[in-house]
């Protein structure tokens, strides 16, 4: 038996939040840690109460993280974040390989959240585009109420999302991103890559 | 249990120690080979750039993997943080059979004779151990020939005015240009420079039984699906394996080589893949685990002659880890210069390696592998919008526009950089794990700076409008999957850890094999060299083994 991440554990055991969140979060680190084991009893009753159709946001942290990563990668004349399904790419990476971001995400969000009420009295989802973008780049470069955000960092909340916005649009997506390879799609690159059709004549690019 | 004994115990199937392992069970000795991962192969991971050894977002698919595996890393103000192997500062090199050569760029670089003189060449450097190796380029040159020829190397160096003498040429011809490298070639031409094709552990044509490259654009950081790109699994395992002489045992973690009262190595002690702990013993050890586990094993391996760890009386073990200071340009053209033939890198100059005024080495500098769209997006000029429309924008106009020119500036190498055994956290073996310390020598960013200027000045020869510089600024620790110079090689035992064989001091029948050995780095992929030292190793095992016990 391994042991957990150090990190892990320390996610798990988090002080800070209010009991409901301490609940849904044990629930969905539980739900990460035997994710890789194969579902048992046990975990059936926290998939039937896990809010569908994320396996750990709610669904307002979904609401306002799609809004979030949708301003990271706009829809234009091309696909954005909300197409390609980055949030499924986020959401499905916390129950798993993420575990250890889980706690970043919970708390980044709920001050994300606060912040943009206390600056502007609207929940970030109904500011119109370009002021939502104007929040974001507060929350970037730091400007923002620093006890909302206790001893953590906005800019490297904002750095993680951003990160995990690229993976979610530009990745494999078998990953639950770059749905139907929008963004290879949007590159003009070759998918799928089949092996030996890459345009060859006699061994040679051409 | 303690299992039957063996003539020779390798610890690691990577580079180094699957070369050890086809010469000595070709030779007829009987060989273990404890190997921590498994074998691998391409359908596993296909081309998915986020599971990839080169971008490992999820996780390195050739290992080692998050949940077991775990390093300390000592912070620049003293305080430490614990890292698993998909972070930037764990220093990874894969595991799995055939390690770092299932997955890696397959550059074929032979060092070149300065080298292997650098102290001789270009005096002290305050700070640094900076030394010439026991050994010169013509002794190796027989060794690089080898493995070119029993691994499998495609080049060309009518152009190359600067690589060391070759007794024979290539055994395949060279890669043929893509766009980049054309222009390349045309602009450095001009300007009275050399440049010529990348020697690539990769078949341009068919060779040994393996087919010719498809030109995969996912390359680098992944298998090859068909086996066109050669490393310790698809070359020197299967010849090793079919002697009937080789019994190679994966998911087996060495936690400690045995040394007895008298300074002789018993063999080795491991978690085999059951976790059941396991005694190996054999008449000669050779340690194949990359620079950082190699270093680690010994310091983990104490005894009565050895209280702090095997080899390591004189502090030596562990000491002058070193890999390269990467630096290069960037730069934007008008026209598509893209070109979907994988890996992408295929042009070089030496013309940067030696005899730069005012510096210690250089490096080559080549055109780079293709970067997959994700890798991509974390590419931007200088004050360039990281997201948003504009960020989206550049992606999409720039993805095929982009040139990029990078290389290892050769790190000279420093004591207090250095992999020592974390006194608290262990591993999931309950193995103490590696502790990295220390930094490279600030000499290092000078020398980034000046490779990197002549990057910008070649791509803005090339004809791109917007060009900048991609180089570090700040000083970290070296390592990650180039990582060398842990249990340097040497005459005096007081300023090494092995003789020019990779015999440890002391210790006759522990052997090293790998780019712990090395020196210095080379301003150069290291794993030829790694390679061709195995070869080296070998030939000194074999030499000296007198059908029961070696000498």
């Amino acid at each position: 038996m391994n042991p957990p991440h150090p990190e892990q554990a320390a996610a798990i055991g988090s002080g800070g939040v209010t009991r409901r969140t301490a609940m849904k979060f044990a629930a969905a680190g539980t739900l990460g840690l035997v994710a890789g084991m194969g579902a048992t009893a046990g975990l059936a009753h926290w998939i039937r109460t896990a809010p569908a159709p994320y396996r750990f946001f709610s669904e307002a942290e979904a609401r306002l993280l799609i809004a979030i990563c949708e301003q990271i990668i706009p829809r234009d004349d091309a696909p954005g974040a909300t197409d390609a399904g980055v949030i499924f790419y986020i959401d499905r990476q916390l129950a798993t390989v993420f575990v250890r971001h889980q706690q970043t995400y919970r708390l980044g969000l709920e001050s994300f959240r606060q912040t943009c009420l206390e600056l502007y009295q609207v929940p970030f989802e109904q500011l119109a585009f370009e002021k939502q973008t104007e929040a974001l780049r507060l929350i970037e470069s730091g400007k923002v109420p620093p006890k909302l955000w206790g001893d953590r960092w906005p800019a490297a909340f904002f750095g993680l999302v951003l990160d995990h916005t690229r993976q979610g649009f530009y990745g494999s997506p078998r990953h639950g991103g770059n749905r139907d390879y929008v963004s290879y799609r949007m590159l003009g690159l070759a998918y799928p890559n089949l092996i030996g059709q890459n345009r060859y004549a006699a061994g040679r690019p051409v | 249990m303690t299992l039957s004994k063996v003539n020779v115990v390798i610890v690691g199937a990577g580079a180094g120690g699957g070369v050890v392992a086809k010469e000595l069970a070709q030779a007829g000795l009987s060989v273990v080979l404890l190997e921590r991962g498994e074998w691998v192969n391409y359908d596993e991971h296909t081309d998915d750039e986020l599971w990839s050894q080169r971008t490992p977002a999820l996780g390195n698919p050739f290992g080692p993997d998050d949940k077991r595996y775990r390093r300390v890393v000592v912070n620049a103000n003293g305080s430490t943080r614990i890292v698993v192997p998909s972070d930037g500062g764990y220093s990874n090199n894969a595991g799995c059979v055939g390690g770092g050569t299932v997955s890696y760029g397959a550059m074929a670089w032979r060092y070149m004779p300065q080298d292997f003189r650098m102290r001789s060449t270009y005096g002290d450097v305050e700070g640094s151990t900076l030394a010439d190796w026991p050994i010169s380029y013509d002794d190796l040159e027989p060794f690089y020939e080898k493995a070119e020829y029993e691994i499998g190397v495609s080049g060309d160096y009518s152009n190359n005015p600067f690589g060391g003498p070759r007794k024979k040429p290539f055994p395949m011809p060279a890669f043929p240009y893509n766009k980049e490298a054309k222009l390349f070639s045309e602009t450095t031409m001009r300007m009275g420079l050399h440049p010529f094709p990348i020697p690539m552990l990769r078949n341009s044509v068919p060779y040994n039984g393996r087919p010719a490259c498809i030109h995969m654009r996912s390359c680098v950081g992944f298998a090859c699906p068909i086996n066109a790109k050669a490393g310790s699994q698809n070359t020197v395992l299967p010849i090793a394996l079919a002697t009937g002489n080789c019994d190679l045992r994966t998911g087996c973690v060495v936690s400690e080589i045995v040394v007895d009262d008298h300074g002789r190595a018993r063999g080795v002690r491991y978690f085999d893949a059951d976790g059941q702990g396991q005694e190996q013993p054999a008449d000669l050890v050779v340690v194949s685990a990359s620079a950082t586990e190699t270093a680690r094993l010994l310091l983990n391996s104490k005894s009565k002659l050895f209280p702090n760890g095997a080899g390591n009386n004189n502090d030596w073990v562990g000491r002058n880890l070193m890999s390269h200071c990467y630096a290069g340009a960037r730069g934007l053209v008008e026209d598509e210069i893209y070109e979907e033939a994988g890996p992408g890198a295929c042009i070089a100059i030496c013309d940067f390696s030696h005899g730069n005024p005012g510096l210690v080495g250089g490096g080559m500098l080549a055109n780079e592998f293709i970067a997959l769209p994700y890798l991509f997006s974390r590419s931007r000029p200088p004050g360039e919008a990281i997201w948003g429309k504009a960020h989206k924008d550049f992606q999409r106009r720039n993805f095929k526009r982009m040139i990029r020119i990078m290389g290892p500036f050769q790190e000279i190498p420093i004591f207090s950089a250095r992999v020592s055994v974390d006194p608290v956290v262990k591993d999931a073996w309950g193995i103490p794990v590696c502790r990295l310390s220390g930094t490279q020598h600030p000499y290092d960013l000078h020398g980034a700076d000046f490779l990197s200027q002549k990057a910008e000045v070649i791509i803005r020869e090339m004809g791109a409008t917007s060009v900048w510089r991609d180089r570090p600024t700040t000083l970290s620790l070296s390592g990650g999957q180039h990582q060398a110079g842990t249990c340097r090689m040497g005459d005096d035992p007081q300023t090494s850890v092995t003789n020019r064989h990779g015999q440890v001091h002391q210790i006759d029948n522990l052997f090293i094999a790998d780019g712990s050995l090395h020196v210095n780095n080379g301003g150069f992929n290291p794993a030829l060299t790694i390679m061709a030292l195995a070869y080296w190793v070998s030939d000194h095992i074999k030499t000296g083994w007198k059908g029961s016990q070696f000498r």
